[in-house]
C-alpha cells in the first residue's frame, strides 16, 4: 500500500461527436492524492482538470469516452465498479463540491430538505432527526440562523451562503474520506472567497479529510495546499510539493502560469 | 415579498379585466362577422316596417355602444339572450350541456396526464434508445392525426370490428333513462342513485371519446415532459444529487420530475382549456350532448346568441384554466412564491 488514497494512472479519453468522430481531450493523466493532504490541481479552463475529477465519481459528461487508465481508490479500481457499487462510493467515500453552488442545489426544495435527504440516504434514521443534522451542519459552516435558513430555497441564499451549504452537504452530511472541490470559490467576491477557503481548510484539518482542490487560482493554492498537480491541454505537466512548484518550477508552462499570476498580484 | 394569500388574491383580481376584454372582443367581433340577425327572425316577405320593429325589439336599433352597455347589463344578470334554435335562454342551454362536456373532459384529460407524464419520463431517462424512439413516434402521430379521425378509427376498431365497446350514441345507450340529476356527471350520479349497472353502461359509452381525447392530449404532454425532464437530468442539481450518492429512482422522480413539471403544467392548462371548451367535432362524432355539439349547431343555424354565449363560456374556461395553472405554479415553484 502506498500513502496515496487515490491514484490516477494513465487516464486518457476523448469526446465523441454527433457523427462519432473523436476529439481527444485527456492524454495519459496520472497523479496521486496523498492521504490526509490537500492537493491542488491547477491549470487553465479547458485543461481537463474538472473532467478528471468528475470521472473519479463517474459523473463525467456522457459524451466522454475513456480509452485507457485506472483510478485506484484504496487500491481498487473505481473505473471497474458497476453502477451500484459506484453509488455506494458516492457521498459515503468520495463527495464533491461544485463551482456554482446555487445552480448545484435543487431550486424547488429547501436547502434543509436537500441536506436532510442526503443524511437519511447516508445514515438512515427519521426525517426529523435528519433535519436536525442538516441544521447542525449549517450551523457548523457558520450559516447564521440555521433553523430559519434550512427552510429557505437556494435562490434565497447568496452565492457564498449557498457554497457553505454545499460544503456542509459534501463534507459534514456525507462523511467522506475524499473531498473534491471543483473551483469552489470561482465567481464569489474576493472576501467571500477567502472565508470559504478558510472554512475548507479548517474542515479538512479537523476531520482528517483528503482534499483535492481544483482551481486556476494559484494564490489560493500557495496558501492552502501541500501538493500541486499542474495540468495543461489534457496532460499533467508537473507534480510536486507546493513549495517545490512555487520556488523551482521545472516545466515551462508552470513557470508561465506562475509569472502570470504574480503579474496580476503585483498590479 | 408578498405573502402567498396576497399573491393569489392579486392574481384572482386579474380575472376581471381579462374577462371584460374577452366579452368586449366577442361582442364586437360577433357584430362584425354575423351581419344582421334580424334576417333570422323576419319572414322573407316582411316589410321594412316589420324589420325595423324586429330590430328595435332585439335592441339592434340602438347605436352600438348602447347595445354593448345593454349586453353588459344583461351579462351581469347571467342573461346571455335567447337561443333562436332551442327557444330557451342561452345560459340555461349552456348550463344543461356543461356537465357532459366537463365529464368527458375530465376523463379524457386524466387519461392524457396519466399516460403522457410517465411516457415522457420513460423517454427522457432512455434518451436516444428504443423507448425514446417509440414514445416520440407515437406522440408525433398523436399530434399529427386529427382528433376526429382518431375517434373514427377507434370506433371502427372497438365498436365495428371487435364489438368490445358500444357505438357512438351519446352518454348512455339509446332508450336508457338518465339517473336523477345531482352533479350532472353520469359516472357520479349513477352511483349516487345506487345503480352500478348504469355506471358500467355510462363508463362504456364514455370510453371511446375519452380515449380519443386522452390520446391527443397525452401526445403533447409526453413530448413536453420528455424535453423538460431531459433538461433537468442534465442540470447541475441532478449532478449534485448523483454525486451525493442518490439512486436513479430518487434522482428521476424526486430531484428531476418536480422541476420538469413546470412547463408541463403550463401545457396542461392549455390542453385543458382546449378540451373543456368543447371538442366540437369529437362531440358530434360521438353524439355527445355537450357544448361542442351545441356550438356546432349554433354555427350551422346562425344562432347568434347561442354562439356568442358559447364563445364567452369557452374563453372564460381558458381564463380559469390558466388561473389554476398560475396557482399551481406558485405551489410547485418556490421562486415564484417567495
Amino acid at each position: 500500500m502506498s500513502d496515496a488514497l487515490l491514484e490516477i494512472e494513465d487516464y486518457s479519453g476523448a469526446f465523441v461527436g454527433e457523427t462519432g468522430e473523436l476529439t481527444p481531450v485527456l492524454h495519459g493523466v496520472s497523479y496521486r492524492l496523498k492521504t490526509g493532504m490537500m492537493t491542488a490541481v491547477v491549470g487553465e479552463s479547458g485543461s481537463g482538470k474538472s473532467l478528471v475529477a468528475l470521472s473519479i465519481l463517474g459523473i463525467q459528461p456522457p459524451a466522454f469516452e475513456r480509452s485507457s487508465g485506472r483510478m485506484l481508490f484504496r487500491g481498487s479500481d473505481l473505473l471497474e465498479l458497476d453502477e451500484r457499487a459506484m453509488q455506494g462510493i458516492r457521498g459515503a467515500e468520495i463527495s464533491m463540491v461544485f463551482q456554482d453552488a446555487r445552480a448545484a442545489l435543487n431550486p424547488v426544495f429547501t436547502v434543509g430538505r436537500q441536506l436532510a435527504d442526503v443524511w437519511q440516504l447516508q445514515h438512515g434514521g427519521s426525517r426529523r432527526a435528519a433535519m436536525t443534522q442538516a441544521i447542525e451542519a449549517l450551523r457548523r459552516v457558520s450559516i447564521p440562523e440555521p433553523e430559519r435558513r434550512a427552510l429557505q430555497y437556494p435562490h434565497q441564499f447568496s452565492g457564498g451562503m449557498a457554497q457553505r451549504a454545499m460544503i456542509a452537504m459534501a463534507s459534514l452530511i456525507c462523511e467522506p474520506s475524499l473531498l473534491i472541490l471543483d473551483e469552489p470559490t470561482t465567481g464569489l467576491d474576493v472576501t467571500i472567497q477567502s472565508d470559504i477557503m478558510e472554512l475548507i481548510v479548517e474542515l479538512s484539518r479537523t476531520r482528517g479529510l483528503t482534499t483535492c482542490l481544483i482551481t486556476h487560482d494559484l494564490g489560493v493554492v500557495a496558501e492552502t495546499c501541500q501538493e500541486v498537480v499542474v495540468m495543461n491541454a489534457g496532460r499533467v505537466v508537473e507534480t510536486g510539493s507546493a513549495e517545490a512548484i512555487f520556488t523551482r518550477p521545472s516545466d515551462g508552462y508552470t513557470q508561465r502560469l506562475l509569472s502570470a499570476s504574480q503579474l496580476v498580484e503585483a498590479a | 415579498m408578498p405573502p402567498l394569500g396576497k399573491m393569489i388574491l392579486r392574481r384572482l383580481l386579474w380575472v376581471f379585466p381579462v374577462a371584460f376584454g374577452v366579452v368586449t372582443m366577442t361582442f364586437f367581433m360577433a357584430r362584425v362577422l354575423n351581419g344582421d340577425p334580424t334576417e333570422l327572425y323576419a319572414p322573407p316577405e316582411a316589410t321594412d316596417a316589420l324589420r325595423a320593429e324586429i330590430r328595435a325589439r332585439l335592441g339592434l336599433a340602438d347605436p352600438l355602444p348602447i347595445q354593448f352597455l345593454h349586453y353588459l347589463r344583461d351579462l351581469l344578470h347571467f342573461d346571455l339572450g335567447i337561443s333562436f334554435t332551442t327557444g330557451q335562454s342561452v345560459a340555461a342551454d349552456l348550463w344543461d350541456r356543461l356537465p357532459a362536456t366537463l365529464e368527458l373532459g375530465f376523463v379524457g384529460l386524466a387519461i392524457g396526464i396519466a399516460a403522457g407524464i410517465p411516457l415522457g419520463v420513460l423517454a427522457a431517462v432512455h434518451r436516444e434508445r428504443w423507448p425514446d424512439f417509440v414514445v416520440r413516434g407515437t406522440t408525433l402521430s398523436g399530434m399529427a392525426l386529427p382528433q376526429f379521425w382518431v375517434g373514427l378509427v377507434l370506433i371502427s376498431i372497438f365498436f365495428v370490428d371487435l364489438r368490445w365497446l358500444p357505438g357512438p350514441v351519446g352518454r348512455l345507450p339509446i332508450g336508457i333513462a338518465l339517473p336523477p340529476k345531482v352533479t350532472g356527471f353520469l359516472l357520479v350520479d349513477t352511483l349516487l342513485a345506487g345503480r352500478p349497472d348504469l355506471w358500467w353502461l355510462a363508463a362504456k359509452q364514455i370510453a371511446l371519446p375519452a380515449l380519443t381525447l386522452g390520446f391527443s392530449s397525452a401526445a403533447p404532454i409526453a413530448r413536453v415532459t420528455r424535453s423538460a425532464m431531459a433538461e433537468a437530468l442534465q442540470s447541475d442539481y441532478v449532478r449534485t444529487a448523483i454525486a451525493m450518492g442518490h439512486g436513479k429512482r430518487v434522482v428521476w422522480f424526486r430531484y428531476s420530475l418536480r422541476n420538469a413539471l413546470l412547463p408541463v403544467v403550463t401545457l396542461i392548462g392549455g390542453v385543458a382549456g382546449h378540451i373543456f371548451a368543447g371538442a366540437v367535432l369529437l362531440e358530434s362524432i360521438f353524439a355527445w350532448p355537450g357544448l361542442g355539439q351545441y356550438a356546432l349547431q349554433a354555427i350551422e343555424r346562425s344562432d347568434f346568441a347561442a354562439l356568442q354565449g358559447f364563445v364567452i363560456y369557452a374563453s372564460l374556461l381558458y381564463v380559469i384554466a390558466f388561473l389554476l395553472v398560475d396557482l399551481l405554479y406558485m405551489f410547485i415553484d418556490p421562486r415564484i412564491r417567495t
